[in-house]
């Protein structure tokens, strides 16, 4: 997690949207990162990633007082935000940090907000505090059962959506195959379900299509038409493939990567 | 002495003598454009055409007939004095020729390298409709570079008078062509100029689209750095219509006019099965990854993965197309196909392209389409799945139109398929800018001066032509840069 000086974006950003971090202007990949947060006074914005590629991994390596060679947005639509009476918002593992805004916007904007967050396990759950602050009701769940309730999120999921009092919209923000769960689940209720890609990117203006989905049979930019979509039309297993697309460079990229930042790896561990 | 300068010296004291005919005109071969070797510059990224020497370009300069009407002109989309910088050359005097192409083209360099000429100024030309082919016109554009590049060579510093400051602030959003020729015109007249680009790296299409191979950055990047000498201001990483809107730029920070150069967007793809199997590529993906983020260099420091093709088919027959086959030859593959549902005579990328794609290697699959593209279990393209096509009557854009043969099916094995079949408009302005009068395909509507429907708010480039070329949007340029300055001097 870091909190990124850049007033521009800072006092622009809106919950739903994200950047695009590129760490050297030669060489680096770009990253997509939702913002989980902004301070327009301070002119910062909260970063919350998780070290999986060799970017991330360096993102992770960098000091406070460090630059950012490039960093770009605020991107993609807004969320939208009214008030529709309850709202169950689920995030898991990461998507816990976009999904944060978008909760606190819907409890200022007069919903009842009940928020489920889950993650493999405790030492990767987070913002529990924050969630905590913000909603009316807060349903912890890991995987492994180390913390808060032993299950997966829709099974709390569930049971919400079958409260006399359905919730008039969900939100689900995490991994591809949670929000695919998450939205048969509220499919079977008839709740409409907002979700958030976190696709492959690149220019994030709408020039390459490296961030294409289809939604409702149709080809989506998630750059420009996105990051939300309407998850009951999402084809979420096209989408995973294309997220497997470039694993297997990634792994050598962050091999070539750790093998060179031994030492820090060590420290990190 | 070579052949070569003995000839151009036997030309040269005919024409001081004045007694040079068009007969020795004719007879005056056409110079070739010096390539590197067409083995070798598959492994590297070097520029293919090497351009002219003096000796040759003085030879094609003597080969124009220097025509009273010169029919040229009216094929250059900016009105380049043709005949005039071409006598120059004859004679020997560059700086001429360079200063009278600039009167009309802010970036002879690059023009003279990725213009169409063929269907430009070489079109009409007397030699060529002589020979009775275009191919032996006048090699206008070979010229133009040769003139572009002897002024590189000179090291001249000096930089283009500017006005006095007027106080006066534009906004120029996107920085490729239009966008230079734009924040130039505009400068000179003594207005504060600030470039807002998206990228990381100025430039546009001729950075992270047209590769190294035939359009080297350094030469872009020197248009870039002549700018910022100017006085104009660049902000990168800035995506207008997100991190501020055109509006917020006019009523919050003081810019009194804007021009949108934001280029095409949204590639366009087929709708057939397979197309989000792993593998698929827009061309403009794969060519941003391969410039951009210097995918060539991939384990040598340069992080995007692109993938390791070996087999890889390209749909299309433009410039697009030639340029991400050629770069797939460059980045290793053993095998590249490319894939058009016309013939070669109705292929829109430029002649040399086609030619030089030709020498490495690619194999053309004219008058076929994919029909679908097929994967294995883990979404991984597998091959793709073709027909093939024959020619029928002609269409809207007056090519004759391609007509399937049923039961024609087949399939290439491949591992990667890069569709290049053009772009729609980038919507992002348009959302995010009401009052923008768009047409149905989502461009932007402007007037005969690239005025758009608000006030103060010029655009050009491929985000009003659709896809179009570079000389066409700096044209625009040009006549939007003027407007506005005009609209800046009553305001
Ligand atoms: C691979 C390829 C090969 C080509 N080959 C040729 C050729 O041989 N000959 C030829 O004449 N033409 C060729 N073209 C076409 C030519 O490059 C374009 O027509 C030309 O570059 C268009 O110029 P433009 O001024 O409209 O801006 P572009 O060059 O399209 O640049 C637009 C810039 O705006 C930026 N931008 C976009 N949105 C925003 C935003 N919201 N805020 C800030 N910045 C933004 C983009 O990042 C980009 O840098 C080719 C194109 C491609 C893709
Ligand atoms: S990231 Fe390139 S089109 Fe969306």
């Amino acid at each position: 997690m870091a909190d990124i000086e850049s007033p521009l974006i800072a006092s622009a950003a809106k919950p739903g949207q994200f950047v695009i971090v590129c760490l050297s202007s030669a060489y680096s990949e770009r990253i997509p990162l939702t913002i989980a947060g902004s301070d327009p006074k301070k002119g910062t914005i909260r970063l919350i990633w998780q070290a999986v590629g060799k970017s991330t991994t360096e993102l992770g390596h960098l000091e406070v007082g460090d630059e950012i060679e490039n960093i770009l947005g605020p991107l993609g639509k807004p969320t939208h935000i009214e008030k529709f009476g309850t709202v169950v918002c689920v995030g898991g593992g990461i998507g816990n940090a976009p999904l944060l805004p978008i909760a606190t916007g819907m409890k200022k904007a007069g919903n009842k907000v009940i928020s489920i967050i889950g993650a493999r396990t405790k030492e990767l759950l987070i913002l529990e505090e924050d969630f905590k602050a913000i909603s009316d009701e807060l349903i912890v769940v890991t995987d492994d059962g180390s913390y808060g309730k032993k299950a997966l999120v829709t099974e709390p999921l569930k049971e919400v959506c079958r409260r006399p009092e359905k919730p008039a919209l969900a939100v689900a923000i995490g991994p591809a195959i949670m929000m695919k769960f998450c939205c048969a689940t509220t499919k079977e209720f008839d709740i409409p379900t907002v979700v958030s890609l976190n696709t492959i990117m690149i220019d994030g203006t709408g020039m390459c299509g490296g961030c294409r989905v289809e939604v409702g049979g149709q080809t989506k930019f998630v750059c420009v038409d996105g990051p939300e979509f309407d998850g009951h039309k999402v084809n979420f297993d096209l989408m995973m493939k294309r997220m497997q697309a470039y694993k297997k460079q990634e792994a050598q990229a962050l091999e070539e990567y750790n093998k060179k930042h031994k030492c820090r790896i060590g420290l990190d561990k | 002495m070579t052949d070569q300068e003995k000839l151009l010296q036997e030309l040269l004291e005919k024409h001081k003598a004045g007694t040079l005919k068009p007969a020795d005109r004719y007879a005056i071969p056409p110079q070739l454009m010096p390539a590197q070797d067409e083995i070798e510059r598959r492994s590297n990224v070097n520029e293919v055409a090497t351009g002219y020497t003096e000796t040759q370009a003085r030879l094609e300069a003597l080969r124009c007939l220097q025509c009273k009407n010169a029919p040229c002109v009216q094929g250059c989309p900016v009105k380049i004095k043709i005949k005039e910088f071409i006598a120059e050359i004859a004679d020997g005097n560059f700086q001429k020729a360079l200063d009278i192409i600039r009167e009309n083209s802010l970036l002879p360099a690059v023009c003279g390298r990725v213009c169409p000429q063929e269907v430009q100024c070489q079109l009409p030309c007397t030699v060529g409709k002589k020979f009775k082919d275009v191919n032996k016109a006048v090699s206008i554009g070979r010229l133009e570079r040769f003139v572009a590049d002897w002024g590189r060579a000179q090291h001249d510093e000096s930089i283009p008078q500017i006005a006095a400051e007027t106080g006066k602030k534009v906004a120029v959003i996107g920085s490729g062509p239009g966008g230079i020729v734009v924040a130039t015109d505009v400068r000179r007249a003594g207005h504060d100029v600030t470039i807002f680009e998206a990228f990381h790296k100025t430039g546009g299409v001729m950075v992270y689209g047209i590769p190294e191979f035939r359009l080297p950055k350094a030469l872009v990047k020197e248009e870039i750095d002549q700018l910022e000498k100017m006085g104009v201001k660049i902000v990168c990483n800035f995506v207008v219509g997100r991190t501020k809107s055109i509006k917020q730029l006019m009523d919050e920070d003081g810019f009194d006019a804007v021009y949108i150069g934001v280029g095409a967007g949204l590639p366009m793809f087929m709708s057939i099965e397979g197309e989000h199997l792993v593998g698929v590529y827009s061309a403009n993906e794969y060519l941003t990854r391969a410039n951009l983020m210097r995918a060539y260099d991939f384990g040598k420091g340069a992080d995007t993965p692109i993938a390791m093709s070996k087999r890889v088919a390209v749909v299309g027959g433009g410039n697009v197309a030639m340029d991400s086959a050629r770069t797939a030859v460059r980045l290793g593959a053993e095998k590249v196909y490319l894939v058009y549902r016309r013939s070669e005579k109705e292929m829109p990328a430029r002649v040399e392209e086609v030619h030089h794609a030709k020498e490495e290697g690619i194999e053309f699959h004219l008058l076929q389409n994919p029909k679908r593209i097929l994967g294995n279990a883990e979404g991984v393209v597998t091959a793709i799945e073709c027909l093939k096509y024959e020619l029928g009557e002609p269409d809207s854009s007056g090519r004759r139109r391609p007509v399937p043969i049923e039961g024609s099916e087949f399939t290439i094995d491949v591992d990667t398929v890069i569709i290049a079949i053009g772009n729609g408009a980038n919507p992002l302005i348009g959302q995010t800018t009401p009052g923008l009068e768009l047409n149905k395909w989502g461009n932007i509507i402007v007037d005969d001066n690239c005025k758009t429907a608000i006030d103060g708010v010029y655009a050009g480039g491929d985000i009003v032509l659709g896809a179009a070329t570079v000389i066409l949007a700096m044209g625009q340029g040009r006549t939007a840069a003027a407007a506005i300055n005009e609209y800046l001097k009553n305001k």
